[in-house]
Formats: C-alpha cells, structure tokens, sequence
C-alpha cells in the first residue's frame, strides 16, 4: 500500500529531504498532496500532485441534458457555485439565441457578487485560521451566515443552490429578497473595517505576508493566473471588464490591481473586492426592473451543432466553457477550464527559496479548492 | 484590436496550408500538426499579434480523428485565436508540445495524455495527472469500462 | 436528549430490545459517558460537505457544546472520522490508511450523499467509490447533499446514542468493530 502512494516520488540529490504535505492535512483546502523537497527549513522545489477528487464530470457532462449540467457544475468550485451556474445558462442562451429579461439579469449579477462576497469571506477564515489567528475563523463565519439566510429564503439551500436556469431563473426571489440584501449590505459596512483592524493592520501578519511568494506579472500571465492572484500582480484580468455580461455594463466599479506582487497585494486586492462588490450590490438593489423571470425555452434543449466558448469571472479566476456540439440533448464534449487549474500549478515557482511556513502563507493566499482542479 | 479579415491574412501570410471554417462565434485556423508549433511561436512572437496567454489546450475525440484545439488570447489587443490541429493516427497519436512557449501547457498537455492517449513531443515531464497509471484513457469515444461506470 | 425523543429510530430500538440493556452497570455507564460527551474528530474533508462541517463548527451552530470540540489533525489522537465529501478511487488507499492508524475506539461517520452512496455521481462516473461503507465500516449515515449544519448534528447524537448502547463488561457486542 505504501508503494502506491509514494511510486511517483522524485528522488533528488543525497542531502535532500523529501515529506510529504499529504492529501489529508488540517489546511482545509481539499485533498492535494505537494511533494516538498527541504533544505533545511528551505524549500527547494515542490511537486504538486492532484487527482485524489477526480470524479469524472467532464465525461458525465456527455451522458446528460444541459439542464442536469448544472447540477454537476455547482458541485466542482463550490464556493462561486452561482458563477458556474451561470457560464453554463449563458452558453446555451447564446447558441440557441434567447434573449433573457431584464430582471433576470440584474438578479443573476446581484446573485453574482453576493457570492463573491461569501467566497472571500469563507476565504478570509480559512487564511487567517491556516496563519494561526484562529478569531477570523469565527468572525468570517458569523458574518457569512447572513448571506446564506438570504440564499435559504429565496432558493431553498445554502450552499449549493443550482437556482439559475437556461432561460432564467427557476422561479421568482422572496418578497423579502431586496429588503435582507439592503440590511445585509448596511450591517457588512459596519464590519469590514473589524477585518481590518483584527488582521490588516497586525505586525505580527504584515511580517508573514509582505515580501513573500513573488510573482512576476510575466509569470503571471505564462502560468494563466487570474482573479484576484493574477490581479496583485498587475495583470488586468478581469473578465467582467473585458467582455461584461449581465449587468456588469450598467455598473460603475474599479478593477483592483496592486502592484505588490506578493502575498500581502493579493490579500489587499480580495478585501478590496468585498467593498467593490457592495458598490455594486448597491447600484443594482433598488432598481430591479418588474418583468418575467423566464424566457420562454421548450423542454428539451438541442444545441444547434457547432462550437461556443463563454468566459465567466468566478471568485476566483476566470472560468470559460467550451461545448462542441451535434445537435443531440447532450454535449459531444464539454470543457470547463478552471481558474484554480492553472492558479495551483504556479506554485512551485513562487513557493521555492521560502521557508516552509511560508508555503502555507502562499498557499493561503492563491485560494485555492481543489475539486475545481480536478473535476 | 485586429479584426478577423486581417487576422487571417497574417496567418495565411505564415501557413499557407491553413484552413478558416466559416460561420463561426471565433476565428479558428485548422494547421497541419508539422506546422503547429511553428505557427504557434509565430503568433507569441508577432509584435502585432502578440498572443501571449493561452485560455486553454483541450481534444475532442471525433471518432475517426482527434483535434487539439487552443484558445489564445492577447492581454495587449484583446483579440482571440482559436488554433485547432487534427491527429488521424489513433494507436499512436502524437504532436508537439507548446511548453515551450507557455508554461501553463505542461500541465494542460499533461491532462490531455491522461484522457486521450495523446503524446507530446519535447514534453519535460509526459506522466499522468489525475488517473492511475494502468487506467486507459476515459474520454475516448470507445472507452467501455463495465466494472466501474454504471451506466444510464 | 431523553431516549423517548428518538422514538423514530428504528435500528437503536432493535438494539434496545435485543438484549443490549443501556446503563447496565455503573462501570458501563461511567466509560459510556466519558466516551460519548468527548468525541474528537480528524480533519478530513474532500469536498463540498467540508464547508457545511466548518459552518457547524462555528458561532451559530456550534458543535463545541457536543464535545467534539478539538479538531485533531493526526489520526493517531482522533475519536472519530467524519468522512464528507466524495471518495475516488486514488484516494481509498489514504482513507484505509488514516483508518487503520486510529487506536480504539473508534467511529466513522458518514457525511452527505457521495459519503453514503456516491450521491450526485452514482451514474455514469468513472472514478467515484460509490458509498465509504465499501471501504470502512461505517455507523452513522447523514444524508443530504449538502446536509444542513443541524443535520450534522442530530447524526452527532444518534453516534452519541450508540455509543452509550455499547458494553465494556461484555466485549462480544464489539467484535464488528474490530475490522
């Protein structure tokens, strides 16, 4: 058994010291096993090793209709679980040419950032937790079930809510939907500031992350970094600028770019996107247009054949879709290509010459969740 | 920004053997595999191409060939490439990598030999990713698996 | 909780009546409650179940109040193992391992559909184990996909529940569990 697990170990140099960060370790990133080869406490390389959460999806994608799709897509980066949702509705409302309502549009990105703010705060505990300050655990977590007691009013569920369908939406939000998201967005301002005082300002954490884990923003773009990793170094990613959909043109906000280029500018440009997100949740909450919440589709969705390609802006990176299809109910291929794909795979060039506490500093600060790896 | 006409001159310019489809959402160039990598490190080069982040590397299995497809995109000029290359050999098929230019395609590549069977010539490292070494390739159009995949 | 308020569980009141006498003698009961108010977990969690098991783990669900208070990260300090998420076929070895290094007593729990029975990716997938209980012996099921924090819970009680069933004058009850 133990050959299994170590038969594709690197043998190195006579002095080098291989362990094994394995795939069960308290980070709670998911299952990803790194080869780290010390020197010391020095990294030399490292070789990241996934595959512990392969499922399959890609193939189950061509064996099911577009609309049990979604429910598999919700399931691979969980915590943009609505920005997924959505690349798919959008690719088929493309290829079949369906124009959705207004409302839909301004709830589907309302939807959006209202995610992105529970993934950077789930993400915002999980680093500070991983640092050793285990108060921002509970702090993030407080704050985040409010946005989950909006999402269980409206859809049902709290994590995995597969709302959205092509077309629209499944069915109409609460009554109640704008009035929780107006007290939300009042009651996170009085908060944000608490996150900053508590870790931002901290000597003790501006001394783990400042200077650590360079990335050039050559490597960046080499490596296809994006999202808020990509963003700390620079490299102008940000597909909701580039190629905006939904509401995004009818918003005013900044694409935050630091151009630290180490763990401490990502962290920045993160809690800067909570306060960007609120900007626009602002903008869109008080003028929602009366309307449909569907279009109408038939039931069964045929793609017309051909190919499509769609790029979405996740949490964290950039999320595109790409169908190839013959007519059929079902795909003949489906490729999701995953931010946190290319983000892990950036890793050894910027993680080696630290200390090995500081990989877990880097790695923290890429946020990385691994079954979106591996599908 | 180039649009489509004059992307497709340039590269016509450099591969004369190219193929444009018509009618669709991209532009898509369809080369000989000998001429992938060539043309590859000519669009990376080409001041006004300048397509230097690739989106993504991937392969449909069209049952009597594989095409590896490529979405390129330039930060510079915005504008989008898809390079598309077909393999008739289904024992053995094999191309050239683009590690070279893009260090993001090791890993790429690598998945795909993991679910095709597709190698790639210079590759620095032609292991598996995801699957176990004696698996057989999933994502093959004949792949039958009667112990593991319950089928609907 | 009162043993009426489990009066829909079936398989505890077959272990009631089965001879299994709860609070048998005061040494039973003593080793009972100590090991049933302070279960301590591993860290394990694969995939979208991880998340539902850190929000039960925090302010507003708090599970520190069950005893399961301390996250142990190695398996050789760990009580139980609260398996969420899918399990695929390159990760079984690992799973049999982190197992096989818990000293006794010992529990697993099953979280979520994919833990149960391969949820979501029963068909059509190539890689998901369909169901932990094919790898590890398994004594409490949480369906759900994901399972609400309180989910979590109640399954939490019901192992808790279990655990006082058990007897250390009369070992012969214990024989499945030594796998």
């Amino acid at each position: 058994m133990s050959e299994e697990i170590i038969k594709d170990v690197i043998v190195g140099e006579h002095e080098d010291y291989i362990i094994n960060m394995g795939p069960q370790h308290p980070s709670t990133h998911g299952v990803l096993r790194l080869e780290v080869c010390l020197k010391g406490e020095t990294v030399k390389y490292l070789v990241p090793h996934v595959g512990y959460i392969h499922r399959g999806i890609e193939k189950m994608c061509e064996a099911n209709t577009y609309q049990q799709i979604i429910h598999l897509t919700d399931r691979m980066d969980y915590l943009s679980a609505h920005m997924n949702n959505e690349a798919v509705c959008m690719i088929v409302e493309d290829a079949m040419q369906v124009e959705v309502p207004e409302r839909v549009k301004y709830i589907r990105t309302i939807l959006d950032e209202l995610n992105r703010i529970a993934s950077h705060q789930l993400w915002w505990c999980a680093f500070g937790m991983d640092l050793g300050a285990l108060t921002s655990f509970f702090y993030g977590l407080r704050d985040r079930e409010h946005i989950l007691d909006i999402f269980e009013e409206s859809f049902g569920s709290r994590l995995l809510h597969s709302f959205v369908c092509p077309g629209g939406l499944m069915h109409d939000v609460h009554p109640n939907f704008q009035k929780r998201t107006k007290e939300f967005v009042k009651y996170f301002k009085t908060k944000l500031p608490e996150y900053d005082q508590l870790l931002t300002g901290n000597i003790i954490f501006q001394n783990r992350a400042i200077g650590i884990g360079h990335m050039s923003r050559e490597t960046a773009i080499g490596f296809g970094v994006t999202g808020p990793s990509g963003r700390g170094s620079n490299f102008s990613c940000d597909v909701r600028k580039i190629a905006p959909y939904g509401a995004y043109d009818k918003v005013q906000f900044n694409e935050i770019l630091e151009p630290g280029c180490d763990v401490f500018a990502r962290y920045k440009v993160r809690m800067a996107e909570m306060w960007e997100s609120l900007s626009i949740i602002e903008q869109l909450i008080d003028n929602i247009p009366e309307g449909d919440y569907t279009a109408k589709m038939k039931p069964i969705i045929k793609l017309p054949a051909g190919e499509y390609f769609r790029r979405v802006e996740t949490a964290r990176g950039e999320l595109a879709v790409y169908v190839v299809s013959d007519g059929n109910k079902s795909p003949y291929r489906m490729k999701f290509r995953t931010p946190n794909f290319s983000n892990l795979f950036v890793m050894n060039e910027i993680a080696s010459g630290y200390k090995i506490a500081d990989l877990i500093a880097i790695s923290g600060s890429l946020d990385l969740v691994i079954p979106d790896i591996d599908r | 920004m180039l649009n489509k006409e004059e992307l497709s001159e340039i590269i016509r310019k450099y591969v004369p053997e190219a193929v444009f489809p018509e009618g669709t959402q991209l532009l898509e160039v369809i080369v000989p595999s000998e001429q992938y990598l060539s043309l590859a490190e000519k669009l990376k080069s080409d001041p006004a191409l300048a397509f230097d982040y690739l989106i993504t590397q991937t392969a449909v299995d069209f049952t009597t060939k594989f095409t590896v497809v490529c979405h390129l995109d330039s930060v510079k000029f915005r504008h989008m490439l898809v390079l598309k290359s077909e393999l008739t050999d289904r024992d053995n098929p094999a191309i050239d990598s683009l590690s070279g230019l893009y260090p993001t395609a090791e890993f790429f590549e690598r998945e795909i030999f993991d679910l095709f069977g597709i190698r790639f010539n210079n590759h620095p490292n032609m292991k598996r990713l995801f699957l176990e070494d004696d698996y057989g390739y999933p994502l093959r159009k004949d792949f039958r698996d009667e112990i593991n995949i319950i089928e609907r | 909780m009162k043993d009426e308020d489990f009066g829909d569980n079936e398989s505890l009141e077959l272990l009631k009546t089965s001879g299994n006498n709860f609070f048998l003698t005061s040494i039973d009961s003593l080793l009972n409650w100590g090991r049933s108010n302070s279960v301590w977990p591993l860290t394990f969690a694969t995939s979208c179940c991880g998340i539902e098991m850190m929000a039960a783990g925090a302010s507003r669900h708090d599970f520190a109040r069950f005893g399961i208070e301390v996250y142990r990260a190695s398996p050789r300090q760990a009580d139980v193992i609260v398996v969420a998420g899918t399990i695929v076929h390159k990760m079984v070895p690992v799973l049999k391992r982190l197992y096989d290094q818990m000293p006794d007593p010992k529990y697993v729990i099953a979280m979520g559909a994919c833990a149960v029975s391969g949820g979501p990716f029963f068909y059509n997938s190539y890689s998901v184990v369909r169901g932990v209980d094919h790898v590890i012996p398994v004594d409490v099921y949480i369906p759900g996909c994901p399972p609400r924090p309180e989910a979590l819970l109640y399954g939490v009680m019901q192992l808790q529940r279990k655990i006082k069933g058990e007897s250390f004058t009369n070992p012969a009850d214990q024989t499945d569990r030594l796998l």
